[in-house]
């Protein structure tokens, strides 16, 4: 009993360790802040550009909010796992022995933190161009939902992005890998945005079971990745 | 080590008979399918294309679930062979091929018969990715790295899809029902067959499993030589350069 508990003490501060590691390269390299958010932000006055309406801008809104957010995510899990691929790290980091679930819990929260600052700017850019309504209840439902949906986007990241790490054509077959399996948090975010935005006249009421979808989601791929990864890594 | 002759090739005594059972059964399921069996009275003659369909789609799903299946036999200590892994993986391309015949002539058939090629149905976009999700898995098998590399990622990979295929499912189903009616099939309605298109429909199940295993075996085997040459090949071609040298 006291060896299980040990372990698991081992995994969570395996996993701020990671987590704390990753966030700091990220703060000294400005990645997220320097490339991923104006490609963001570019790519919702792209979309501004291709539908050329307002009125359609605004009904659609949530769904570019989170389109945006898919793409931004490849670029920010392609960056997690470049960062292990120089100087050998991720080798270094398997012969550690270091817990693989805390690896892969601490990579994922790194992700997370980076995928939440991307969602608030571009919520922020959705109210801004694409003229969307937040109300102070549709505000709450939009940071529950931000919280699921990017914990479960970091948790398939992580763990497509440990598996493709280090292989030749990786910047390709990420996106083949991760997108057909983040459809359900596309369609769980947008429902819930919407009504968070109250996009169409729909309640914000309406969105919360949505959360539920997300949640699911968020928690199915975490405990599968925390299993997985380390048959992933360990090759 | 250089492979005798009798060794490369896929064929045996079995495969070859059953490559004999299949073919004469895709003959006949051709002379059902397309001038025996009559018209529907609803789709007419557009109901032929169910003949490929049916089967296709049920192959697919087989081949599918043999590919999890595998995977899962690679990873359990006990049984982990390469082996499992060339099963699954000639599973799955055996298995994205038909899905593919499968999304085109179902297609074509809605087209037909709904007036349209698409719907936003749960069973068609699920499908839809099934597909992409498969395309994925067998470009992972290419990523190259030993043997047993491959065969554990793309294991993983087998058994993620498992997991992701019924979330994709629900959530499609999910927002279906919010946002567009059920689909435009005659759904609901008693539909009944007449007795010579069962036939030729399970006729096209049967056939297309032979089919399959037919494939899979041949494919499966074709992989082993594969690794085989990736293995010995090297030694092989040293080893005859000098032996050629000797002479």
């Amino acid at each position: 009993m006291s060896e299980r508990r040990h372990a698991f003490a081992s995994v969570r501060a395996t996993a701020r360790l990671i987590a704390v590691k990753d966030l700091r390269i990220e703060r000294r390299g400005r990645v997220l802040t320097n490339q991923v958010l104006p490609f963001a932000l570019i790519v919702m006055v792209m979309f501004a550009f291709a539908l050329d309406s307002d009125a359609v801008l605004e009904r659609v809104a949530p769904g570019l909010v989170w389109l945006a957010t898919l793409f931004s995510t490849l670029f920010v899990i392609a960056r997690s796992f470049a960062v292990e691929g120089s100087d050998g790290a991720l080798d270094q980091l398997r012969t550690s022995g270091a817990p693989s679930a805390g690896i892969f819990l601490g990579k994922a929260l790194a992700l997370m933190v980076q995928l939440l600052v991307l969602v608030v700017v571009l919520v922020v850019a959705a109210v801004v161009l694409y003229r969307a309504d937040l109300s102070w209840q549709g505000g709450v439902l939009l940071v529950t939902t931000a919280v699921a949906a990017t914990g479960g986007l970091a948790a398939v990241g992580t763990l497509y992005g440990g598996l493709s790490a280090g292989a030749k054509g990786r910047e390709t077959l990420l996106p083949l890998l991760v997108l057909p399996v983040v459809a359900p948090v596309l369609i769980g975010a947008t429902r819930a945005t919407e009504s968070a935005f109250g996009t169409n006249g729909i309640a914000v009421g309406e969105g919360w079971p949505w959360l539920g979808l997300l949640a699911v989601f968020a928690v199915l791929f975490g405990v599968t990745g925390a299993i997985a990864f380390g048959s992933l890594l360990d090759e | 080590m250089t492979p005798t002759s009798e060794r490369n090739v896929t064929g045996t005594s079995f495969t070859r008979g059953l490559g004999i059972v299949t073919v004469l059964g895709i003959g006949l399921l051709i002379v059902l399918g397309l001038f025996v069996s009559p018209a529907d009275v609803n789709q007419g003659e557009s109901v032929r294309i169910m003949y490929a369909h049916v089967p296709g789609a049920w192959l697919a799903y087989l081949a599918f679930i043999v590919t999890g299946v595998s995977s899962a036999a690679y990873l359990w200590n006990r049984t982990r062979s390469l082996t499992w892994d060339r099963i699954a993986g000639a599973s799955a391309e055996v298995g994205v091929l038909f899905m593919g015949i499968s999304l085109v002539t179902g297609s074509l058939w809605g087209r037909i018969t709904w007036g349209t090629y698409w719907t936003w149905d749960a069973r068609l976009t699920t499908t839809a990715f099934l597909f992409v999700t498969y395309v994925g898995y067998l470009a992972v098998r290419g990523l190259g790295g030993s043997h047993h590399q491959r065969a554990r990622r793309s294991a993983v990979l087998a058994l993620l899809a498992v997991l992701e295929i019924p979330l994709v499912h629900f959530s499609v189903r999910l927002w279906n029902t919010l946002h567009q009616e059920a689909s435009v099939a005659g759904r609901g309605t008693d539909v009944t067959m007449d007795g010579l298109m069962l036939f030729s429909l399970f006729l096209g199940v049967i056939v297309f499993t032979l089919m399959y295993v037919w494939l899979v075996l041949h494919r499966q085997r074709a992989l082993a030589l594969q690794d085989m040459v990736e293995d010995f090949g090297l030694d092989a071609a040293l080893a005859a350069r000098r032996a050629e040298e000797v002479v």
